[in-house]
């Protein structure tokens, strides 16, 4: 039959191609496949139904071989992840995120203030004794009052400390309070609520990208010792502008 | 011209230590008319109160910065000319630049001796 020829040889070619490459494409063979039947109902219906159980098969067992390990891969990592989870939570207890948060860093920040306090009371201390010595001084001529006012000229430069030392730890007690509230952030997240405040923390991440630099972004505080620019450098900075 | 002895200079800083330090070595240079400020706001009081003639001042202050300060100052037009002097641990180049294009006559980091603050003196105003 010279006009049945087409119609299986179109059928049977995208089928082959639907297995190996296109299993999307076998729906649309089959359907066409139902559709060309009826011209030949019983036979092109019974070869075009085997070759879409084969496509099915084939498909099915591709899919179940494929998803099968995957899923099973999937399964492992959220039990690793959960189980993550526990232990963190379990670290985070041991750990008295409430103690740190109600003890520790107060008392620290406590501390801190102390020796603040104690610094500028000492250097005022030693500024009355240099203002004093000034006082003398003022009576006096000579080398005796020049070695004098070198001396306590060198007294007022040290005496600066104070002030670098002030700036550093109110950055360490800054520090500490954003501590603080990242551990609010963890018990909230991880604490079981009898001994956590259970207050979210409200301080947003910052992003690293800064389009504009902000008159915030310039208060960094003292550099330390090794990254801070020199006087000289500063110079030389302020007079490219020149 | 001569640098007038006698005019009164501004320091500003939230540490009275450091307050205290440049009274002492602004004095130590025979500047004995010194005003004080705590922060950039009572140092703007300050300055439209009083017969200033130059600024020192410190950065990092609450509620109003050294910079904001010196903006203050130089888009007055009563005092746009001060002499403006930073005074501060804030060492980064962006710092220095920010200071530059608000204005600034010098900058001076902290620590600081006695021979930089003369020296930045002098830069400002002249050999005195």
């Amino acid at each position: 039959m010279p006009a049945a020829k087409p119609k299986i040889k179109s059928v049977r070619k995208p089928a082959k191609k639907a297995v190996t490459k296109k299993p999307a494409a076998s729906k649309a063979t089959v359907s066409k496949a139902v559709k060309t039947s009826s011209s030949k109902p019983v036979k092109a219906g019974t070869i075009k139904a085997r070759k879409a159980a084969v496509v099915v098969g084939k498909v099915m067992k591709s899919v179940q071989g494929k998803a099968a390990p995957k899923t099973s891969v999937l399964f492992a990592e959220l039990e690793a992840l959960a189980k993550y989870i526990q232990d963190a939570k379990k670290e985070i207890s041991a750990l008295s995120p409430d103690e740190v948060k109600d003890d520790f860093l107060p008392t620290a920040s406590d501390e801190l203030d102390a020796i603040i306090g104690a610094t500028a009371d000492a250097t005022n201390v030693i500024m009355d004794s240099t203002e004093l010595v000034e006082e003398v001084m003022a009576g006096l001529d000579g080398d005796a009052a020049q070695k004098l006012m070198t001396a306590t000229t060198q007294i007022y430069e040290a005496c600066g400390f104070q002030d670098i030392t002030g700036q550093r730890i109110t950055k360490v007690v800054s520090t500490l309070k954003s501590i603080e509230e990242k551990v609010d952030g963890l018990l909230a997240v991880f604490g079981d609520g009898a001994n956590s405040t259970q207050k979210k923390s409200t301080k947003k991440t910052k992003t690293k990208i800064k389009k504009e630099i902000t008159d915030e972004d310039l208060l960094n505080g003292p550099q330390s010792t090794d990254k801070a620019k020199s006087q000289a450098e500063i110079d030389a900075l302020l007079a490219s502008f020149d | 011209m001569a640098v007038d002895m006698n005019m009164s200079v501004l320091i500003v800083d939230d540490y009275k230590t450091m307050l205290r330090i440049l009274r002492n070595l602004l004095k130590q240079l025979n500047f004995n008319n010194i005003e004080e400020a705590t922060d950039g706001s009572m140092a703007l009081d300050v300055l439209r109160s009083n017969n200033i003639g130059m600024v020192i001042s410190d950065w990092n202050m609450e509620p109003m910065t050294g910079i904001q300060l010196l903006r203050e100052v130089r888009g007055d037009d009563k005092l746009k000319h001060l002499p403006f002097i930073m005074i501060t641990a804030e060492s980064k180049s962006e710092n220095v630049i920010a200071a530059k294009e608000a204005g600034v006559s010098n900058y001076i980091v902290k620590p600081f001796n006695a021979e930089t603050l003369k020296s930045k003196l002098v830069s400002v105003l002249g050999e005195f």
